[in-house]
C-alpha cells in the first residue's frame, strides 16, 4: 500500500496500455515513456505487465505504511530515495519529488505492482477516454499487488541517452500538404506549448500549409502521429489520443523515439528528422 | 511491392487500394469508394498473416498494425487482396435502440431542412443502420444509413457537455453518445439503453458490422 500525500500536477496509474480495443474506439493509453516504465518494473523484479505510477513534472509525495521496495525512473527528480535503482524503505518512510530538471514524466514502481482493478485488460488511466482509475489525489491509498517475476535487481540501470531530434516517417497524408510544409517540418525548431497533455503535445513553429483543403473523412491514427488541424500547428498525438481523427497526419514519429516524445515538456524545443 | 504493381499491367482493373505509411508499425489502407471497409477487414483477418496486429476500420480506410519486420510481406499481401462491395444486408439481427425524441436540436433540424419535427423523427427511424466504425470516444459508433435529407454539418460551436445516451446526427452518420462528453453533433433525442460497459467484454453493444434500428420509446 502507498499513501498519496500529494499527487503533484498529475499522477496516474499506467501500465503497458490497453491494446486490442481500438476498433471499439478505445485508445492504447499506457505509460508515455514505456522504456522507463519497463526499467522501473525490472528493477523491482516485477512482471513487465505490472502497473506503476506515472508522475508529471514531479510533485508527488508519498508515505509507505509498510516496508516497500520501490524504483524511480524517467525524468530525474530531486527528493527521491534513489534513481534508476531499487531501494527498500522501512515502514513510515516518506519522500516528495521535486520538479525534474529536464524531461516531463517519472515512474514509481513498487515491488508487486499497483493492484487497482484492470479495465479491459489494463490498469492504465485513459485521461481522455475516461477509462481506468481516476488521477491520484491526496489521501488516496493505492494498493500494491503480487505481479512479481523475479528478484529485486541489485543493479543501477542505465537510462537511454537524450535524443536531440525525433525521427519521423512521412505520411499517411504528407501529400495533403504543400511541399514547403514537409521541409518546414524537418527544417524547423518546434516549441512545446503549455496546453500539452497525455492526449497530445501541441507544437508551435511555422504554419504547415495544406495543398488539399477538403475535409478528411475520419481515419485511424496512432500515438506519435503529427496531426495538423486547420491552424497549421501540428499536434503530436500521445497515448490517450482518440483512435480516429479528421485532420491529416503529415508524419508519424518512429516507434524507437516515442518514449522521447513522451518526455517533451512545455517550453522544450524539438526537431524532426526523416527516418 | 513495386514489382507487384508492375505485374498488374495497364489492362488489369484500376489499381484498387492505396497503401499509406503510418509510422514503422502500421499501414493505412485507403479503399476505393465502392469497396467495403468491413469486408476488407474480414478478408485481411482471414489471411491470418504472421506479425499482423489490430485492424482498425474507419470511413474509407483500414489501419493494419504490424511488426516492423513483417511490414513488406504484409503490404504485399494487402495490395493483392481482392476487394468486395459492401454487404447491403447485415447478417445479424438489428439491435433495437428505443429513443425519446426530445433532443435540443430536433426543431432546429426540422427548420433547417424545411419539414416538421414528426417528419424528422420518421426519417431518422426509417432505415436499418450499420455500425461502420468506432472512434472519437470509447464505444462511440458511427452509424451509416442516415437518409440524405438529414445530412447536415456539425454545429458550428460544439457543446461542452452532451449527456450520455444522446442520439445525434452529423454528416452522413447517426450515433449515440456512450458517455457524457463534449460534442458537436445535432441532438435528436436520447436513449436509456446501456450501449457501453467497460466491465463487459466486449464492452460495446454497437460493434463494427452490427445492424441498428431506432424505435420511438
Amino acid at each position: 500500500m502507498i499513501e498519496i500525500v500529494a499527487p503533484g500536477p498529475l499522477a496516474t496509474i499506467q501500465d503497458r496500455g490497453r491494446p486490442g480495443y481500438a476498433h471499439l474506439g478505445v485508445g492504447l493509453s499506457g505509460a508515455a515513456d514505456r522504456e522507463a516504465l519497463d526499467r522501473a518494473n525490472r528493477l523491482v523484479g516485477n512482471d513487465a505487465a505490472a502497473a506503476a505510477i506515472e508522475v508529471t513534472l514531479g510533485g508527488l509525495a508519498i508515505r509507505l505504511p509498510s516496508p516497500t521496495t520501490v524504483a524511480l525512473t524517467g525524468a530525474e527528480c530531486g527528493g527521491a530515495p534513489g534513481w534508476d535503482v531499487a531501494v527498500t524503505l522501512p515502514a513510515g518512510s516518506r519522500f516528495a519529488l521535486d520538479v525534474p530538471r529536464a524531461g516531463l514524466r517519472s515512474y514509481l514502481a513498487v515491488r508487486g505492482g499497483i493492484a487497482v482493478p484492470a479495465v479491459l485488460g489494463s490498469r492504465s488511466t485513459d485521461t481522455l477516454g475516461g477509462l481506468g482509475p481516476p488521477p491520484l489525489r491526496a489521501g488516496d491509498l493505492v494498493p500494491t499487488g503480487s505481479a512479481i517475476a523475479g528478484r529485486v535487481s541489485g543493479e543501477v540501470a542505465t537510462a537511454p541517452a537524450h535524443r536531440p531530434a525525433l525521427r519521423v516517417v512521412l505520411g499517411p497524408r504528407a501529400d495533403w500538404f504543400k511541399r514547403k510544409a514537409v521541409t518546414a517540418l524537418t527544417g524547423s525548431v518546434w516549441t512545446v506549448r503549455p496546453e500539452s497533455s497525455r492526449a497530445g503535445v501541441r507544437l508551435m513553429g511555422p504554419e504547415l500549409k495544406r495543398k488539399v483543403t477538403t475535409e478528411l473523412a475520419s481515419e485511424p491514427t496512432v500515438p506519435g502521429a503529427l496531426q495538423v488541424p486547420m491552424s497549421g500547428m501540428p499536434i503530436l498525438l500521445g497515448p490517450d489520443a482518440p483512435v480516429t481523427g479528421g485532420y491529416p497526419v503529415i508524419a508519424v514519429v518512429h516507434s524507437h523515439d516515442l518514449d522521447a516524445a513522451g518526455q517533451l515538456r512545455p517550453g522544450d524545443q524539438v526537431r524532426f528528422h526523416l527516418w | 511491392m513495386n514489382e507487384l504493381l508492375a505485374r498488374a499491367g495497364p489492362d488489369e482493373p484500376m489499381h484498387r487500394v492505396r497503401l499509406l505509411p503510418c509510422g514503422d508499425l502500421a499501414t493505412l489502407v485507403e479503399l476505393p469508394p465502392d469497396a467495403g471497409v468491413l469486408e476488407f477487414r474480414a478478408d485481411v483477418a482471414a489471411l491470418g498473416l504472421a506479425g499482423v496486429g489490430e485492424l482498425v476500420p474507419a470511413a474509407r480506410t483500414l489501419l493494419v498494425h504490424h511488426s516492423a519486420a513483417r511490414g513488406p510481406v504484409v503490404r504485399a499481401a494487402l495490395v493483392t487482396l481482392p476487394l468486395r462491395k459492401p454487404d447491403p444486408i447485415a447478417t445479424t439481427a438489428p439491435v433495437q435502440v428505443s429513443v425519446h425524441y426530445d433532443g435540443a436540436d430536433l426543431s432546429g433540424v426540422a427548420d433547417e431542412i424545411g419539414c416538421s419535427v414528426e417528419a424528422v423523427i420518421a426519417q431518422h427511424q426509417d432505415p436499418t443502420y450499420l455500425v461502420a466504425f468506432c472512434g472519437f470516444a470509447p464505444g462511440f459508433a458511427y452509424l451509416l444509413g442516415l437518409p440524405s435529407a438529414l445530412h447536415l454539418p456539425r454545429l458550428a460551436t460544439p457543446r461542452t457537455l452532451v449527456p450520455a445516451g444522446s442520439v445525434a446526427i452529423a454528416g452522413e452518420y447517426s450515433a449515440v453518445y456512450p458517455r457524457e462528453s463534449p460534442g458537436g453533433w445535432r441532438l435528436l433525442g436520447r436513449t436509456a439503453a446501456t450501449l457501453w460497459d467497460a466491465d463487459l467484454d466486449p464492452p460495446a453493444v454497437l460493434t463494427p458490422g452490427r445492424a441498428v434500428r431506432f424505435v420511438a420509446a
